[in-house]
């Protein structure tokens, strides 16, 4: 019986066989032949972390931070973890309610699961934090996570030395090669952007290993693949953060700008815009808050308007038109013209002058200390005019070459972005306005005294300054001066700032001549009441019109008169005479950064000038309509919640009512609840019509 | 010593070698599986709290099982086969009033200690026992279709109910006993018959249905063709030929949808498309359409993904003992039980599956020699069950960890952590071992 059948034996043994050979197949078709499987286990199992590194810091010129890497905190919670955490007292620490809680929590649950750690509260204050972290063994589940934000020791130079943030998705698409990931911090705006290559550092990378709900097992292969952070390099400027401060505070409650270079390197000293802001308030959670107000500020306080203002240069042009006259040969020093009050050679151009005693404009000398409008009017139109020159349109260009090459109408590529180049018109926008070839010396007559279609931005201003200074060469003004630890990449970047400009091959004679003038106007001219104590230097003060209000107050100068140490252009819109809104600040300014002091006579003047306000009446009423809204708003809600609260009580004592009266009545008595109900409605209703008119009215003109 | 002699004489020591690798090997898996590189091994496999721990515990328990089971008299199951069986019936029965959900089947029963007991694990050995039994009896004539029929009956009752608790994957394994009767005396046309089926379903699967029914239309008329001469003489081959090919044709084109759309659930229906590489449209699933009115949800075959993933991941030598990120991350859900091969295959590659396979391989045709020199047909019967049991889980369960098979929830004999299917195999080895030991002194 037993041998019956036993051929199927090898049957069966066959069929066993012939599975495992499938078996084995398909292994070596998913082990051997199929790559894609390793990849997607990695794709699976390894979780890339991003260390950061810290950002460089940038110095002033004494080595002093203008801005450190503080340490902030965020509140972060794993909620799987976080069960027996007690809610009220975390709550009463961050000032929230228990609904807020539970809305948080909700909101990491869905954002990031309940087993990954999200960000509960981010970058705490001090004091919460200090709170939080005595008492963090009352919270499981709860971590306080370090992060390193700016901060700003000296409250100052906002605008220069911009902020950073968090990349967006435009960021990642304009800067796609360059590795940037979303979470990523990168410099968005002034020195932090310009820089950001630099100050960046490079980021490290930990591979480890995280299971299917993604929580970390530990690290991949005992981190053999793993990339340390390098830290950021530091920045070394020019900037003198007391003369920076002090700048900042002199243009206090007006709108303007100065800037001071050192002549001698183009390293920018100070450059102040203002309304300016603490830079503090745009760092840390103070951000959300403060950012929204900023730019929608009519003043615009994000706005550098000394690389980005464009104003009339009004007669602190005169210099350079000397200059130009005296290099083509048109004019001497000691040439003159007798002006009697005004340029009336054009006709119906008739230009005036603030002087009429005879001999002002005797040569050049007095013509700029007394900012004789006749003389560089009438030098202005020898050089359009210029007989060796085959047209006016020549000669116009010629005189355009003359202004390029003194920096004006062109980007001085100051190592800020978004950089203004201004305005020297070009011959075609004169032959749009008045047609080809209709057009003279006379109808742009006023581009002599630096007004008409020409502008200037305070860099430009200040940067001529430092070419008159140094008598024809500059340096490209800049902050940066050195990198630290500096490689091929950062010399290419910083190069074009130490190349010396020589521009045009005007004689020390004449540039002599017009230090001179320069010189007296801070003797008997229209700066002789601005002086710097133990210093002699040479100015010009500008009154430029202003088409839309009163005058702009501009002044530049450069000090000592001998080898000078800085040159400096302030702007003051709706300032008045230049000697006296933009003088002073100039003048302190230099005082400041020559004498590293201010005396203290000077010191009362300074605190006066600060608190002198020049702002536009436009402008104030815009401040002053923006509070009256907020206020508005603020008593309104304050109504709201009072009638709210009315109206809970009320409905509260009206529900206590209800059970009272229910619990007397049969149960099957409907009606009652539903006519209760309608009635506490009611009053809601005829209290909203009333409200929200007035709200819709403050919104429009909002 | 006289005694222990008694016990180990005749015993077969390669299965018992066999045996206790295997569980070893098992165990080094499921540590694979659940350890975890910041916590101490050594003081939580003490602990007692790991399944690792717990297997090595039911390792030990088996043991002393096996033992026992040495220890007893051959006769004994012989003489209790009937008995058994019909207390493994009632025990499943007791399931649908006693019974525990336990992963969406009602198929324990609460013990002691927290321990489940699954009846249609132990009913294995039972309806192994009972068929040797049935096989065995002097009046069987295993020829007569009747014979053939109650033998199927006794194979198919635990199948049935185990399907009626949703644990359609246990029931399949019952269908091994097919294998036992093939070699008994079954005719070769129920298996070719079954085979076929199965092939017909893949193909209506793979192949574009108008396009199979060509073929098969085609390959009749071939066939027809050859055998001309034949059916001039014998009209039947000719109707058997327009049978046969009706029946597939009608099976490709209505039997299979209608199995797949109105008999299996949507996510069954989606399992054994996605083996094949195919999405299955839940919409057109009247059983799950009729259970919920939201519209049914394409199941993912997300556990076969990262199973493949895992092995795949391992190539040819393996990422190495406990380096494997698929399973240190448990991405392959089940991994301790039904997917546990995925972590072998992903720390020892190729090679580690190759030698591993190759032990089961050996085990397998080692089990069929020793089925084969029984003398007595209760032992032999016995012995194919053990093998075709083995053979059905160690074959369903690895083709279902490798995605050439719908995964329906089969463990991997002595490797799968769970005390229930541990211990009845260990059951089932040991009484063939027992019965082996005595071969010679039982005649029939």
């Amino acid at each position: 019986m037993s041998v019956f059948n036993q051929s199927r034996s090898r049957v069966i043994q066959i069929i066993l066989a012939a599975v495992f050979v499938i078996i084995l197949l398909q292994l070596v078709n998913l082990q051997i032949f199929s790559s894609q499987y390793k990849m997607a286990a990695e794709n699976n199992a390894i979780f890339r972390k991003i260390i950061y590194p810290d950002r460089g810091i940038i110095f002033d010129r004494k080595k002093k931070p203008l801005l450190e890497n503080a340490i902030s905190f965020d509140l972060v919670v794993t909620p799987s973890e976080a069960r027996n955490t007690d809610t009220a007292a975390l709550c009463a620490i961050l000032n929230i309610d228990t609904a807020e809680y539970k809305k948080r929590m909700r909101d990491a649950i869905f954002k990031n699961t309940s087993v990954k750690p999200s960000v509960f509260e981010p970058l705490l204050s001090p004091e919460t934090y200090a709170k939080l972290y005595e008492n963090m063994y009352k919270f499981p589940g709860y971590m306080l996570n370090q992060r390193s934000v700016r901060s700003y020791p000296y409250n100052t130079a906002g605008q220069l030395l911009g902020y950073i943030a968090e990349v967006d998705t435009s960021f990642l698409r304009k800067h796609r090669s360059e590795g940037y990931e979303m979470g990523d911090y990168a410099g968005m705006s002034g020195l932090e952007r310009t820089y950001e290559s630099v100050l960046m550092g490079q980021r490290g990378i930990k591979r480890f290993v995280r299971d299917n709900k993604s929580r970390i097992q530990g690290p991949y292969e005992n981190g053999l693949f793993d990339t340390v952070a390098i830290a950021g390099r530091n920045l070394y400027t020019s900037i003198d953060v007391e003369v920076q401060q002090l700048a900042e505070k002199l243009l206090q409650n007006k709108i303007g700008s100065a800037v001071a270079i050192n002549p001698r390197t183009g390293g920018i000293i100070a450059m102040a815009s203002s309304p300016s802001y603490n830079p503090n308030v745009l760092t840390g959670n103070a951000r959300r808050k403060n950012w929204g107000r900023m730019i929608m500020d009519t003043a615009k306080p994000m706005y550098n308007r000394a690389i980005k203002g464009q104003y009339p240069p009004g007669s602190t042009f005169k210099p350079l038109g000397a200059l130009v006259a005296l290099d083509q040969g048109l004019i001497t020093p000691s040439w003159g013209i007798g002006c009697g009050g005004g340029y009336a050679a054009c006709g119906s151009v008739y230009v005036r002058c603030e002087h009429k005693n005879p001999g002002h404009a005797a040569n050049l000398r007095l013509a700029l200390a007394n900012s004789c409008n006749s003389y560089f009017s009438d030098i202005f139109r020898k050089v359009i005019d210029n007989p060796k020159m085959a047209s006016r349109a020549d000669g116009y260009l010629k005189w355009k070459a003359y202004m390029n090459a003194f920096g004006l109408g062109r980007r001085l590529e100051v190592d800020l972005p978004s950089e203004d180049k201004a305005n020297i018109p070009d011959t075609s926008k004169y032959n749009r306005i008045y047609g080809a070839r209709r057009w003279n010396s006379c109808t742009i007559l006023t581009l002599g005294i630096g007004q008409d279609q020409m502008t200037a931005t305070p860099v430009q201003m200040a940067n001529l300054m430092c070419i008159i200074a140094n008598k024809g060469f500059y340096f490209p003004p800049h902050f940066v001066d050195s990198i630290e630890q500096e490689t091929t990449a950062d010399t290419s970047l910083l190069g074009k700032y130490r190349e010396k400009h020589i521009v045009t091959n005007i004689s020390d004679s004449a540039y002599k001549a017009v230090n001179d003038g320069m010189h007296d106007v801070t003797i008997y001219g229209t700066a002789s009441a601005i002086k710097i104590p133990g210093v002699e230097y040479c100015a010009k003060t500008g009154t430029a019109q202003n088409p839309h209000g009163k005058n702009h107050s501009l002044f530049v100068a450069f000090a000592p008169k001998d080898n000078p140490r800085i040159a400096i252009a302030v702007v003051v819109e709706n300032g008045g005479y230049g000697s006296v809104a933009a003088g002073p600040i100039a003048g302190f300014m230099m005082e400041k950064y020559l004498n590293d002091t201010i005396s203290t006579a000077g010191l009362a003047r300074v605190e006066e000038l600060s608190n002198r306000n020049l702002i536009p009446s436009a402008i104030k009423q815009w401040y002053y309509r923006k509070d009256s809204l907020r206020a508005a708003k603020l008593r309104l809600e304050e109504e709201e919640e009072r009638l709210e609260r009315l109206e809970r009580e009320r409905r509260e004592k009206e529900i206590e009512k209800g059970n009272n009266t229910e619990a007397q009545l049969e149960p099957g008595s409907k009606p009652v609840g539903e006519k209760d109900t309608t009635r506490k409605l009611l009053p809601k209703q005829a209290i909203l019509p009333a409200t929200d008119p007035k709200k819709k009215n403050l919104k429009n003109r909002a | 010593m006289s005694q222990k002699n008694k016990i180990s004489h005749g015993v077969d020591t390669t299965v018992i070698w066999l045996y206790a690798i295997l569980v070893a090997v098992g165990i080094l898996c499921i540590f694979m599986v659940e350890y975890r590189s910041d916590a101490n091994w050594m003081s939580s496999f003490l602990g007692g709290k790991t399944s690792y721990s717990k297997q090595f515990i039911f390792a030990g328990i088996c043991a002393l099982i096996a033992t026992f089971i040495l220890l007893t008299d051959s006769k004994l199951f012989t003489a209790f086969a009937n008995l058994f069986y019909v207390f493994g019936v009632l025990l499943m029965l007791a399931t649908f009033v006693l019974g525990k959900n336990i992963n969406g089947s009602k198929s324990w029963i609460p013990l002691f200690g927290g321990f489940n007991l699954q009846p249609v694990e132990i009913c294995k050995i039972f309806t192994a026992l009972a068929l040797a039994k049935f096989l065995s009896r002097q009046e069987t004539d295993f020829r007569k279709l009747k014979s053939q029929v109650v033998a199927g009956i006794i194979c198919l009752l635990p199948a049935v109910i185990s399907i009626l608790q949703h644990e359609t994957g246990m029931a399949l394994v019952y269908f091994s006993f097919f294998l036992v009767m093939f070699r008994e005396g079954l005719s070769p046309v129920v298996l070719i018959i079954g085979f076929s089926f199965v092939a017909l379903i893949a193909s209506t699967l793979l192949v574009d249905p108008d396009t199979l029914a060509i073929i098969l239309s085609v390959a009749a008329v071939v066939f027809l063709y050859a055998t001309r001469r034949q059916w001039r003489r014998k009209k039947s081959i000719l109707l058997l030929t327009i049978l046969i090919w009706g029946a597939a044709v009608g099976i490709q084109r209505f039997a299979v949808p209608f199995i797949f759309n109105n008999v299996l659930e949507c996510y069954q229906s989606a399992r054994v498309y996605s083996a094949f590489g195919k999405d299955y449209d839940c919409g057109l699933n009247k059983r799950s359409a009729k259970k919920s009115d939201k519209a049914p949800r394409k199941p993912d075959d997300y556990n076969v993904r990262q199973s493949k993933i895992a092995i795949g991941s391992g190539g040819f030598w393996g990422r190495g003992f406990l380096k494997g990120t698929q399973t240190r991350g448990k991405y392959v859900p089940a991994q301790t039980t039904d997917f546990i091969f995925a972590s072998l295959g992903e720390a020892f590659g190729f090679a580690g599956c190759f030698a591993f396979l190759a032990l089961f391989m050996f085990l397998l045709f080692r089990l069929i020699a020793i089925a084969e020199r029984q003398r007595s047909t209760f032992s032999r019967v016995y012995a194919y069950s053990v093998v075709s049991i083995l053979f059905f889980h160690i074959a369903f369960n690895i083709c279902m960890t490798l995605g050439l098979f719908p995964s329906p929830g089969i463990t991997l004999p002595l490797i799968s952590y769970g005390g229930s299917s541990l211990v009845s195999f260990t059951i089932l080895i040991f009484i063939l071992l027992r019965l082996d030991a005595d071969r010679q002194m039982v005649l029939r």
